[in-house]
């Protein structure tokens, strides 16, 4: 009896595990052992290869290859910061001056725009901002502006564009945080005398690190794959690299390129990932789980 | 700073100011893809020309647009179902069973979601292609199902939404009082009964949830998508195609009703109570 029991045990420990392991190394594991063997390889004759750095090597010697590299970086951390100082207001506001309904109805209004497609979301900043769109023609009724400006294609646009689809992962994270801080604290830091700024700076920064960290990363790692926001918003010339790896694997079919594409841009966002949670002094895990 | 602190005026009114700063830019361009789905020119654009309904019209006789809608609703069901029940799985992996490597597991889990959606979508295309070729050199199979279309769309999209149908799906598991189920052993209840008639119908709130956001995350999905799609396009993958060719107004219809749906949807959600969402 007490075999048949641990033996059933066993059976029921092996069926939970199997469809997790299926998962991880099916769809995660082997997926990205074989990107890496792509990346390292180079074709020699029909169906031969061997190994190589001849992509990587292509990477640092094509300006183009690294200098979208880098921008899409450097946008990316822009939009990060963006991100963060919009949503900042919204979630002290949420979390310590709105009361009762009024904190539960921002609280979804937040919510309400990420229900809807990024596609949808991005189609309305192209009416809104393409020449012949609304923003422009405002400007033009008012006076502001003789002919109606060309608004989509620039950097900017790509800015505003990511900061808008990012928002929410940046406010929900920080009300998370922003809660928690005890607001006999505040009253106490301005009692013995704290400016704003100190209080800013010395209580409630400290105390939200955690919920900023969070939203950052996921800001970050989410803006730098994005795909749909630069390659709508942007002109020609403002490259993203997503779109490189696109080019790389379906248009050129070149998948070898690709994958080393593909790496490159996974070592960067978990380079930042981890860099982020040693300057916080976080885990992984715990960070995952508060968003 | 906060209310019982004394502020002044301007400090009081600023922040509701920012909020509906912040609300109008959030909820604009939602706005005017909605208003230029009934405007009776045949651009989306000002100026405003009349009242119409003869996008909904063009949109229901859009074949290419309705059969990506139907695409796009085949391949969400299919991964909520998968995502939901490996995630069940992955639930009690975690949360009830003891074994070596189980924070190792826990942390791999989380692994999907940082990494870039266009990077699981290649690296499945790759992968499976390489199964592909040995299968057909080794065996002579045709394996259809590993080259891009939708069963790769699946799986793609599959491999981080399971993610987060764990973690919701967990976190309400971890706080089960498992003095529930003992009782119900005690008072000679078979596994499979305390199961279907205790533990399930505790968790039904984050199932319920799991399924919806996996439903929505599967039909918003792009990234992935886009590296696995074959003939058949999702109508994301079709809307990005037009929206890059030009913009008619039937885009703001579909947009429309998608809205919508996905607003019925939370407020279902919200309405039953059940986790909160994102």
């Amino acid at each position: 009896m007490a075999d048949g029991s641990a033996s059933r045990q066993r059976l029921l420990f092996a069926l939970l595990l199997a469809p997790a392991l299926l998962w991880l190394v099916g769809l995660i594991v082997l997926p990205h052992l074989e990107l890496g063997v792509l990346s390292l390889r180079a074709r020699v004759a029909p169906r031969v290869y061997e190994a190589s750095l001849a992509q990587f090597r292509t990477f640092f010697e094509e300006p183009l290859y690294w200098r979208t590299f880098v921008r899409t970086a450097v946008m990316s951390v822009l939009a990060t910061a963006c991100t963060l100082v919009l949503a900042f207001p919204i979630a002290w506001t949420i979390a310590k001056i709105a009361r009762g309904h009024a904190r539960s109805a921002m609280f979804v209004m937040c919510l309400i725009p990420f229900w809807v497609s990024e596609t949808v979301r991005t189609l309305g900043w192209m009416i809104l901002l393409r020449e012949s769109g609304v923003v422009p023609a405002l400007l033009v009724s008012t006076g502001l502006a003789q002919t109606p400006p060309e608004l989509l294609y620039h950097d900017a646009t790509i800015l505003v564009g990511l900061v808008y689809t990012s928002l929410l992962f940046m406010v929900v994270p920080l009300i998370g945080a922003l809660d928690t801080l005890d607001d006999a604290l505040i009253e106490a830091a301005y009692d013995l005398g704290g400016s704003g700024l100190d209080i800013l700076r010395r209580i409630i920064i400290p105390h939200a690190a955690p919920g900023i960290t969070a939203g950052c990363i996921v800001v970050f790692m989410l803006t730098l794959g994005n795909y749909l926001t630069p390659t709508l918003l942007g002109g020609k010339d403002s490259l993203w690299f997503t779109e490189q790896i696109y080019t790389q694997f379906i248009t050129r079919f070149n998948w070898e390129q690709g994958a080393a594409f593909g790496f490159l841009l996974l070592a960067l966002s978990t380079a930042i990932v981890w860099a982020g949670l040693r300057i916080a002094g976080q885990r992984f895990g715990e960070v995952m789980r508060r968003t | 700073m906060i209310p019982s602190l004394p502020r002044t005026t301007a400090w009081r009114t600023a922040p509701w100011l920012y909020a509906a700063a912040f609300f109008a830019f959030l909820f604009l361009p939602l706005a005017v893809v909605a208003v230029f789905a009934f405007n009776d020119a045949p651009y989306p654009a000002p100026p405003w020309r009349g009242f119409t309904l003869m996008w909904f019209g063009k949109l229901a006789r859009d074949a290419a647009l309705l059969h990506s809608l139907w695409t796009s609703t085949l391949v969400a069901a299919w991964v909520t179902l998968l995502s939901v029940a490996v995630g069940t799985a992955n639930a009690f992996l975690l949360e009830r069973t003891q074994f070596r490597g189980k924070a190792l597991l826990s942390l791999t889990m989380l692994a999907p979601l940082v990494i870039p959606g266009v990077i699981l979508g290649i690296s499945i295309l790759a992968f499976a292609s390489r199964i592909a070729q040995f299968a057909d050199d080794v065996f002579g199979w045709e394996l259809d199902v590993l080259r891009p279309g939708l069963p790769l769309v699946v799986l793609g999209q599959f491999s981080y939404i399971v993610a987060i149908a764990t973690l919701t799906i967990s976190a309400r598991l971890k706080r089960f009082d498992a003095t529930l189920e003992e009782a119900a052993y005690n008072l000679g209840a078979s596994r499979g009964a305390v199961l279907w008639t205790i533990t399930l119908p505790y968790l039904r709130p984050a199932l319920i949830g799991a399924a919806v956001i996996s439903f929505l995350m599967s039909f918003e999905n792009f990234n992935t998508t886009l590296m696995l799609v074959g003939a058949d396009a999702p109508l994301t993958v079709l809307m990005y195609g037009r929206m890059r060719e030009g913009a008619s107004p039937v885009l703001n219809a579909v947009s429309l009703f998608l809205m919508l749906a996905s607003a019925l949807l939370a407020i279902g959600l919200m309405r039953r109570g059940g986790s909160r969402p994102a």
